[in-house]
C-alpha cells in the first residue's frame, strides 16, 4: 500500500509508531482507564496483560481509534487521531489497522474469500486483484480450501484463521488483537499465533497483543501490566502530568 | 533448595530451639518434605560456624537439654539478600518461590513479598520469551517444539501462581502474621 503515511510512520522525534499519554476513559461514573501512558516503535510486538477488568479491551479500543478518550492523547506516526473525524479515523484504520478480536469479526453472510477481501475492496482495491490476495492470505494460513465455505460452516478455529488472514491482508502498520486465541483449543491456538507472529514480524508490524496468558505473552518483545486502569509501576506518576512518553514500566 | 535459609528464616521471626523448628517448618511450609531431626541439627550447626545464628540458654524441659539459638546481624543480612533474590526458573522451581514468600512476610512484610514475585514473574516470562523463540524459529524440528513446550507449561503453572499469590497477598500477611 502506497499512502505518506505508511511511508514514514514513525514519530520524528520519538521514533514510535503509536503512542498514547495519560489516556483517560470512564463509563458513565466508573472509569475504566486512569492516565495511561505508552509507546511502541516500528515492528515492536507488545503484549498487554493484567487481571479482568482492568481496562485492556478499553486501551486496545482507544489506541485503535475506535473508543474516544476522555483525556489524553493517541499517536499514529507522531499525528494525533484522538482528535480526528470518525470518517478520518475509520480511513486510517481501513489504510493502516489490523484488529482481531476474540467473537464476532466474520460476515457469516460472505466466503471465507469475501470476508478476507472485504478490508481491500472497502479502501477502492478492485475486485479481482482482491479476491486474489485474500486467496494468497488463506493459503498462508493454511485454509485456502475453505475459500468458498461461509462461517457457518467453519469450526471456530477455521473461521480464527479466516480473521486473522482479513486483519492481515492491508498489511497493516499496526495490528491490535484482543484475546486472539482465546477461542481455539491451545495447540489450534498456538499454531495460528506462532504464524501470525511470524507473518508479523516479517513484514515489520507493530503488534499489541491483549492477553491474560503468559505462554501468549511470551510471544512478544516486552509486557506491560495493567491494573486498575493504569500501568502496573505508574501508580507514583498518576497525580502528575506525564513529561514524556513512556515512562511506564516495561517488563522486558 | 537451602535448608539453611529456611531455618535462618524460621529464627528470623523469633528465637528458639532445634525441636521448636523442627515443628514450625512442618507447620509453615506443609507442602515440603519434612526436615530430620540430623538435618536440622546438621544445618544449625553449620549456621553457628558461618556466624549466621548463635546458641543461646539451655532450656530442660523434662528430657535432654535445648539450646535457644538466635540470628546475628549477619545471619538477618544474608536472609535479606536471599529472600530478594530471584530464582533462576527451572522446571521446579514452584515450591521455593512460595517458601521465599512465607519468610518475606514473616521477616518483612507483603511489600517485599510483591516486589519478590514482580521480579520473578519478570524473569519467568524472560525465560518463557526464550523457549518462545526457539520453537517459533521456522527451521526447529518437532523434536525441540516439545521440549519447549514442556518448559513452558511448567514455567507457565509457576506464572499463574505468582499472579494468583500477588492477587492475595495482603489478606495472606494477615493470615501468617495476625
Ligand atoms: N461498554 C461498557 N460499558 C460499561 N462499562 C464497561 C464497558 N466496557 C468495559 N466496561 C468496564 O470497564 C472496566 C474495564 O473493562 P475492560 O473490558 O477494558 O477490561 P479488560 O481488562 O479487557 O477485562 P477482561 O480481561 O475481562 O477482558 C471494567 O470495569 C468493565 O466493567
Ligand atoms: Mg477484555
Amino acid at each position: 500500500m502506497t499512502t505518506t503515511t505508511s511511508q514514514s510512520p514513525s514519530d520524528s522525534t520519538t521514533g514510535a509508531v503509536l503512542a498514547a499519554r495519560s489516556l483517560v476513559k470512564s463509563y458513565g461514573n466508573s472509569p475504566a482507564l486512569r492516565g495511561v501512558s505508552l509507546s511502541a516503535a516500528r515492528g515492536d510486538v507488545l503484549a498487554i496483560t493484567g487481571p479482568s477488568g482492568s481496562g485492556k479491551s478499553t486501551l486496545l479500543l482507544c489506541l485503535a481509534g475506535i473508543l474516544s478518550p476522555d483525556a489524553g492523547e493517541v499517536r499514529f506516526g507522531g499525528a494525533r487521531i484522538d482528535t480526528e473525524s470518525e470518517a478520518r479515523r475509520s480511513a486510517l484504520r481501513r489504510r493502516e489497522f489490523g484488529v482481531l478480536f476474540q467473537f464476532g469479526q466474520v460476515v457469516p453472510e460472505l466466503t471465507a474469500q469475501e470476508n478476507v477481501a472485504l478490508p481491500l475492496l472497502l479502501s477502492g482495491v478492485r475486485r479481482r486483484e482482491a479476491m486474489t490476495a485474500a486467496r494468497s492470505w488463506l493459503d498462508r494460513f493454511g485454509v485456502a480450501d475453505l475459500a468458498k465455505q461461509r462461517p457457518p460452516q467453519m469450526s471456530g478455529g477455521q473461521a480464527q484463521r479466516v480473521a486473522v488472514a482479513r486483519a492481515m491482508v492491508t498489511e497493516p502498520e499496526v495490528l491490535f488483537a484482543d484475546e486472539p486465541t482465546g477461542a481455539l483449543d491451545s495447540l489450534a491456538g498456538e499454531q495460528v499465533l506462532g504464524q501470525l507472529m511470524r507473518v508479523a514480524r516479517d513484514g515489520g508490524t507493530t503488534v499489541l497483543l491483549v492477553t491474560h496468558d503468559a505462554k501468549v505473552a511470551a510471544y512478544a518483545d516486552r509486557e506491560i501490566v495493567i491494573r486498575d486502569g493504569m500501568v502496573d509501576g505508574d501508580a507514583e506518576d498518576a497525580g502528575r502530568p506525564t513529561t514524556s512518553v513512556g515512562q511506564h514500566r516495561i517488563h522486558r | 533448595m537451602s535448608a539453611g535459609h529456611a531455618l535462618l528464616g524460621l529464627l528470623a521471626e523469633g528465637e528458639r530451639h532445634g525441636y521448636d523448628l523442627r515443628r514450625q517448618y512442618q507447620r509453615r511450609f506443609p507442602a515440603a518434605k519434612p526436615l530430620a531431626a540430623a538435618q536440622i541439627y546438621a544445618t544449625l550447626d553449620r549456621l553457628l560456624r558461618d556466624g549466621l545464628v548463635v546458641a543461646g540458654a539451655t532450656e530442660r524441659v523434662g528430657g535432654p537439654d535445648r539450646t535457644i539459638f538466635t540470628v546475628t546481624a549477619q545471619g538477618r543480612a544474608e536472609l535479606q539478600r536471599w529472600l530478594s533474590q530471584v530464582e533462576v526458573p527451572s522446571e521446579y522451581v514452584a515450591n521455593l518461590l512460595s517458601m521465599k514468600v512465607i519468610l518475606a512476610l514473616l521477616v518483612a512484610d507483603d511489600g517485599a513479598a510483591a516486589d519478590f514475585l514482580r521480579r520473578q514473574r519478570e524473569a519467568h516470562l524472560a525465560r518463557m520469551r526464550e523457549h518462545t523463540r526457539v520453537k517459533s524459529d521456522p527451521g526447529a524440528d518437532l523434536l525441540r517444539v516439545v521440549a519447549a513446550d514442556y518448559a513452558l507449561n511448567h514455567l507457565d503453572a509457576d506464572l499463574r501462581w505468582i499472579d494468583a499469590t500477588l492477587q492475595r497477598v495482603t489478606q495472606l500477611a494477615k493470615e501468617i502474621r495476625p
